[in-house]
């Protein structure tokens, strides 16, 4: 397997350069000439007293944008269902046992990622934190199991982990759909806001760390009674 | 200059560099990266060419936020296929255009 | 019908496909019914949209409750309702020549049979939601979500040429929405909005300005294909299964356009000058005699397919020129979207029977159809009749579309762009009639029997036929146009100017 030249010709990296810098420059200059302002911030923190949460960026994140963050979750399910697509190969089997200190490790870390990710989930209504957070902790948990015991959760049966996977789509599209009617998509009814966007949260927290785990290996979850 | 146009710039920056690397590297791992650190450079433009007044603006913050887990998805798919163009033609490049010799940057 | 008015048709347009998705993911060995279900059940409100918007004028639905600049806002005017039309109806032939195309039996076809569903509907989803956002931010979004998974069905086919264009794609496709993003970030902070009716009426200019249109216009002009940009898709458009192929020509390519006409024609209309409109027009009319070229000579069958959907974009681009700034600019304007409108019929038609032709064929150069006319006869048709809507002979919709733009461009006195209508006319006549004429060859002894399950073969002529039906109701839909359009004018300009 031979490794791809480096050698672009001449002229192409010329152009390239020239790109490369006019837009580094044109890009510079446009922010020296941005006039200052608060943009949505004022807008925002008007209406936090209605949005369920404490944290600004949780509130435009899960309510005022939320539909965006619904897109979102969507992407990394799209990314996930493409790379499954794509059947890779199985990862060659390690050695017969993980280390002594990837054990060690794995006995420590992961069950601490699970509670720091629990944390971080509850966190996120009033700090830096929430869905995303919480799920790359579990997902970096995931990896640790990968790499000591071939796959992140057990040997769960495809549907079921397709199911977990799609939980947190799910959840997101069965809320917003609840709110519609009554009253617009994904419009939180009073007083219940706080509580929906922790429901929608948690559910997207176990899709995204599984998301992320198994993006990590890459190759399809195949049925047991298929497992060589 | 303020401390916030120095993080704009090094963002137009690595937008720059990103951008020259991707079109002239070959090898599709560092075409991925270079991918990457456009996006980058663009997240931490957004940033900082966010409202400079008083405390900061969260929504600017939070589109960044989203920015991050979609460039994640796109990257780990990316990787993916990668690997996939490797298997089937033995090099992790972007094969030549199928029947079309005059091809535009990204070669 | 006031019952229709009050129906919340925009959010059940992107999240009964997304629903789909998942489960037709979830469920895979179901994956087919489930998919197709909700094929027909979003197409069926893809299509009650644009009944609702020509009835009952302009729509906007604020999700979350909040309205735009702090929450955002699905909106539908006229555009956007033929947009979604377009979806639902291509849509709709895609998905049940799709049900058949991926046949049983072995374990790839299951493979790619358990995998199109999700994906295909995923990508629905971005294409309503697309055409409906009324936020730049959460287009950005949805183009990726467009984007992901384009990629990802060009390389289902898993062949290594069907990888390599995917992976050109996608590199293209993510550069792309990452200068797309700096654009709307840069509009941001200058406006503090992104809601595309909000930055209409802000008032921005200045370099700072022109930089984030030029960011945004070399981003989305990237992922529509424009000449020189345009390297990318012959290969990924080719090289996907025939059901993606029809998708990606006739849909996914639009959407960018899409974008482009609402950030050139809405937002900053002030700021065209007539160096970058003639500059579009001009990369568009390069797109148009090049693209025909290379489909004159191409090899493979697809290719030449894929090389005339180069060719096809390029006239899009001539609405720049002819119709912004101008005093009567619907008559181009018109003429652009009943173009692009029978482009996506009748270039999905034209895939999708290339499709069925090279499923019973030996190999996919062009000559691999040799005597399809005498074998399958309803799919030669349906090819034909596709190419008869690109050249643009009347009555079909590319007739209606070309004519338009043709007296846009005399009344104007902007010969050039007529020429260039004209020759890729020619050129589209020259390559169509290289085909047929393959086609039409006799081959020595009994014509094979055709193998190609029959639903393949009537979908290709349902879209080839909606390519006509669109020329003899081009009147209804510019009617449908004018809602919310941003130039008015008759929809013919008188000769002498």
């Amino acid at each position: 397997m031979s490794s791809p030249e480096d050698n672009a010709p001449v002229l192409l990296r010329g152009i390239a350069a020239l790109l490369a810098a006019a837009l580094g420059v044109a890009i510079a200059g446009a922010l020296t000439a941005l006039p200052p302002s608060s943009g949505l911030r004022d807008a925002v923190t008007g209406q936090m007293p209605a949005s369920g949460v404490a944290h600004p960026v949780t509130a435009v994140l899960l309510n005022f944008r939320g539909y965006d963050t619904l897109l979102e979750v969507a992407v990394l399910l799209l990314a996930l269902i493409a790379t499954w697509s794509l059947r890779l190969a199985r990862p060659p089997a390690g050695r017969d046992r993980p280390g002594l200190v990837l054990q060690a490790l794995v006995r420590l870390l992961v069950p601490l990622f699970i509670v720091l990710a629990g944390y971080l989930l509850w966190l996120g209504a009033h700090a830096p934190g929430g869905a995303f957070q919480a799920g790359a902790l579990l997902a970096g948990a995931g990896v640790l199991l990968t790499l000591a015991e071939g796959r992140p959760l057990g040997p769960l049966a495809p549907a079921a982990l397709r199911g977990l996977a799609v939980l947190g789509v799910a959840v997101f599209l069965a809320v917003a759909l609840l709110a519609l009617g009554g009253g617009r998509l994904l419009e939180y009814p009073r007083g219940q806001a706080g509580l929906l966007i922790l429901l929608i949260e948690a559910a997207s927290t176990v899709s995204i760390g599984l998301a992320l785990a198994y993006l990590f290996r890459g190759d399809e979850p195949v049925p047991p009674e298929r497992r060589p | 200059m303020s401390p916030l146009l120095t993080y704009g710039i090094a963002g137009a920056g690595l937008i720059a560099i990103g951008l020259y690397a991707l079109i002239v590297r070959r090898h599709l791992l560092r075409k991925i990266i270079a991918l990457n650190v456009i996006g980058n450079g663009v997240f931490l433009t957004l940033v900082a060419a966010a409202p400079r007044l008083g405390a900061p603006d969260p929504v600017p913050h939070a589109m960044v936020l989203t920015g991050i887990v979609v460039a994640v998805s796109a990257t780990a798919f990316a990787l993916a296929l990668a690997v996939r163009v490797r298997d089937a033609t033995g090099a992790a490049a972007l094969p030549p255009p199928d029947g079309d010799g005059a091809s535009g940057p990204g070669h | 019908m006031p019952l229709l008015a009050e129906l919340p048709l925009l959010p059940w347009t992107v999240t009964l496909p997304l629903g789909g998705a998942a489960l037709s993911f979830v469920l895979r060995a179901r994956a087919p019914a489930v998919g197709l279900a909700a094929g027909v059940a979003t197409a069926a409100v893809g299509l009650l949209l644009a009944l609702q918007v020509a009835t009952a004028g302009l729509q906007r639905h604020a999700v979350g409750g909040w309205g735009a600049p702090l929450g955002i806002d699905l909106a539908a005017d006229g555009l956007s309702a033929l947009m979604v039309a377009m979806t639902s109806v291509v849509g709709l032939w895609v998905s049940l020549y799709a049900g058949a195309y991926f046949g049983a039996g072995n374990q790839d076809g299951e493979h790619q049979r358990a995998y199109f569903w999700p994906l295909w509907l995923l990508l629905w989803t971005a294409l309503n939601a697309l055409f409906l956002a009324a936020d730049s931010f959460n287009a950005y979004v949805t183009l990726e979500l467009l984007g992901l998974s384009a990629v990802a069905l060009v390389a289902l086919a898993a062949t290594p040429a069907a990888l390599g264009g995917a992976m050109r794609y996608l590199l293209v496709g993510l550069l792309g929405s990452l200068l797309y993003l700096l654009g709307v970030g840069l509009l941001y902070a200058l406006a503090g909005t992104v809601d595309f009716r909000l930055l209409a009426a802000a008032p921005l200019a200045g370099p700072a300005t022109a930089v984030a249109l030029g960011v945004i216009t070399a981003g989305l002009v990237l992922k529509t294909a424009l000449f020189p940009f345009h390297f990318w898709l012959p290969p990924a458009h080719a090289s996907a299964p025939a059901p993606v192929s029809a998708v990606l020509s006739a849909l996914v390519v639009k959407a960018s356009f899409y974008l482009l006409l609402r950030f050139w024609f809405w937002v900053l209309p002030e700021a065209a000058t007539p160096v970058t409109l003639n500059l579009l027009g001009l990369l568009g009319a390069l797109a148009v005699l090049w693209g025909g070229l290379r489909a004159l000579t191409a090899e493979r069958l697809k290719l030449l397919v894929a090389y005339s959907t180069v060719a096809q974009l390029g006239y899009l681009f001539l609405v720049f020129p002819l119709a912004l700034g101008e005093a009567d600019g619907f008559t181009a304007w018109g003429g652009m979207t009943l173009l692009l409108l029978a482009h996506a019929t009748a270039k999905a038609g034209m895939f999708l029977s290339a499709g069925a032709i090279l499923k019973g064929a030996a190999h996919d150069g062009v000559s691999g159809i040799d005597g399809a006319a005498q074998a399958m006869p309803v799919t030669t048709f349906a090819f034909a009749l596709a190419g008869v809507s690109l050249i643009g002979l009347p009555p079909t919709g590319g007739f209606a579309g070309k004519w338009l733009l043709l007296n846009a461009a005399l009344a104007t006195g902007q010969w050039g762009w007529a020429a260039v209508l004209l020759a890729g006319s020619l050129l589209a006549a020259a390559y169509t009639v290289r085909v047929l004429t393959h086609a039409f060859t006799r081959l020595p002894g009994e014509p094979p029997a055709c193998v190609v399950p029959g639903r393949l073969e009537w979908t290709a002529v349902a879209l080839a036929v909606t390519a006509l039906a669109l020329g003899l109701a081009a009147g209804e839909v510019l009617e449908l146009l004018r809602v919310g359009a941003p130039v008015v004018g008759p929809v013919l300009l008188e000769q002498a100017r």
